[in-house]
């Protein structure tokens, strides 16, 4: 069991709740405390809006522990309109196909489950968007 | 007060095992193998201190602390010995360390082994274990395994490139025409362009041919100054180069994914060091765990233009007598994907071609080469430069 462990990053799984640099502006996901892009220290919580395009993506046949039950599925870098770019399954997909550019967003789901008696571990997808932002 | 220069590090022998299914021996067995071999190449000589090289052994065999592990079942107890772990760069990484050690003067004999043990598990496990290499709390827990990493980077490259969908067919027919002819690797076996379009998918765009196969293996080699090389009546082999550079650990975090930043580096650096330039190298072996990072590697280390490195693939200029010869003795596609062991056996494999000791494999006059190895996708780079003298 990894109860804190997962509990403490509830907040950027849940709510996607990164960070903004209060030196050049430059919006932070996942957050880390220093700016990536200029080194400073940067604390100053930023609420994304979840929206954001596929830059790639490719299906996984091949599971980890932990993943067996829903294999295959779609995983995807997603570039967040606000410029970070992160990984996430896509889900509610459809008979529509994925490509390159395509506009998603953020919904919570289940991500992993760890046997029968186990935890079951919740965080963002990403699906096609439902409405032009 | 006179300074002396720094000891100049020379390779004194190389061992390595074949690559494959040992389902008979242990991660000790396979590494002894390897170590005694190197040894015996090496005249005999005993390191004072031994670098070890896995990237697995704690998931998949439960064990951590290689480094004493593998000197005491090597007859070196008492010796000092370090385990080092930088996903499928552990090899080169330790090779480094070893380098430095030797370098700094305080290291007379280093012994590099590279060792990894994975078919003892199967499947979920494998996946899950190696998928440890990327960011756990927000790669892994989204199901991302490395194949995964390699898919989304080469639908990406084929993407960007304009490259059409099997252009990357020539890496995995070279790999597997080198493989046909080496002793030590796993898949021995040619295939045709044909095959690689019939393959079955994996993540796609990846298919069967873009993916390495997992297996045992263990390589070793020395390293000492020249005057405790032992005479063998073959031309010595000088560590010219050697950088180890990273990049984010994340693929999602790394600015320019497919420039392979970490590589570029790494390569730039040993570059530096050696004063060589990319037209002097007589044969790179890059580290294609996935097909799509030999273009990005040939790009990265200044052997192809962004973009264009599928190109020498497609036009056969990646084989045993071509201008850029890559994977001679087969790189992970057949000669099999050793995670951590894999710097270790690159670098026993430029070693043997610089000797003239690569059989069939031989690079015709080859006298500079490259070998890097890569962790996770692209996060850790380690390369380094050999030069026969």
């Amino acid at each position: 069991m990894e109860v804190s462990r997962h509990w403490r990053l509830k907040q950027q799984r849940y709510a996607l709740v990164g960070e903004v640099c209060p030196s050049c502006q430059h919006k932070i996901f996942p957050p880390r405390d220093i700016c990536p892009d200029c080194g400073q220290e940067a604390r100053t919580t930023y609420q994304f809006s979840g929206r954001g395009e596929v830059f790639s993506f490719t299906t996984v046949r091949n599971a980890p522990t932990g993943f067996e039950e829903t294999a295959p599925y779609t995983v995807a870098l997603i570039k967040l309109d606000e410029g970070p770019m992160l990984t996430a399954q896509l889900t509610d997909l459809g008979e529509k196909p994925v490509e390159i550019g395509m506009p998603v967003e953020m919904v919570t789901r289940r991500l992993r489950s760890d046997g029968d008696r186990g935890m079951l571990v919740y965080g963002y997808k990403f699906r096609p968007a439902l409405k032009a932002a | 007060m006179p300074s002396t220069p720094p000891p100049e590090v020379y390779v004194a022998g190389v061992g390595l095992t074949p690559v494959g299914e040992h389902w008979n021996v242990s991660l000790r067995e396979l590494a002894l193998e390897a170590i005694e071999a190197a040894r015996a190449d090496a005249g005999g000589l005993r390191p004072q201190a031994l670098f070890a090289a896995n990237m697995l052994a704690p998931a998949l065999s439960g064990q951590t602390h290689l480094g004493v592990l593998l000197a005491d079942s090597a007859g070196l107890r008492g010796i000092e010995a370090t385990s080092f772990e930088a996903a499928g760069a552990s090899g080169g990484v330790a090779l480094r360390q070893a380098y430095l050690a030797v370098r700094s003067g305080l290291i007379e004999v280093a012994l590099v082994i590279g060792v990894e043990k994975i078919t003892d598990r199967v499947g979920p496990a494998v996946e899950a274990a190696r998928s440890m290499a990327g960011d756990a709390d927000h790669e892994a827990v989204q199901g991302l395994t490395p194949a995964a990493q390699a898919g989304l980077l080469m639908r990406r490259y084929l993407h960007e490139s304009g490259a059409p969908e099997d252009a990357l067919a020539g890496f995995a027919v070279n790999a597997h025409a080198n493989g046909l002819m080496s002793d030590h690797a796993f898949l021995r076996r040619a295939i045709s362009v044909e095959d690689y379009r019939q393959a079955p998918r994996e993540d796609d765009p990846l298919n069967l041919f873009d993916v390495a196969p997992l297996a045992d293996g263990a390589a070793a080699l020395l390293l000492t100054r020249r005057a405790a090389l032992p005479s063998g009546g073959r031309p010595d082999v000088r560590v010219a180069g050697s950088s180890v550079a990273t990049a984010a650990t994340a693929l999602h975090d790394q600015a320019d994914m497919l420039g392979l930043s970490a590589a570029a580096e790494s390569a730039r650096r040993a570059r530096l060091q050696a004063g060589v330039e990319s037209d002097q190298i007589s044969l790179f072996e890059l580290h294609d765990a996935y097909s799509v990072f030999a273009p990005l590697s040939l790009e990265a280390g200044g052997f192809a233009e962004r973009g264009q490195g599928w190109r020498l693939a497609a036009g056969g200029q990646i084989g045993l007598t071509g201008p850029y010869p890559i994977c001679t003795f087969g790189g992970s596609k057949a000669r099999g994907e050793v995670g951590g062991a894999t710097g270790v056996y690159q670098a026993a494999e430029v070693v043997l071609q610089l000797q003239g000791r690569a059989g069939k494999n031989q690079v015709a006059g080859a006298s500079t080469g490259l070998a890097q190895c890569l962790g996770g996708a692209g996060a850790t780079a380690a390369t380094h430069i050999f030069v026969a003298e």
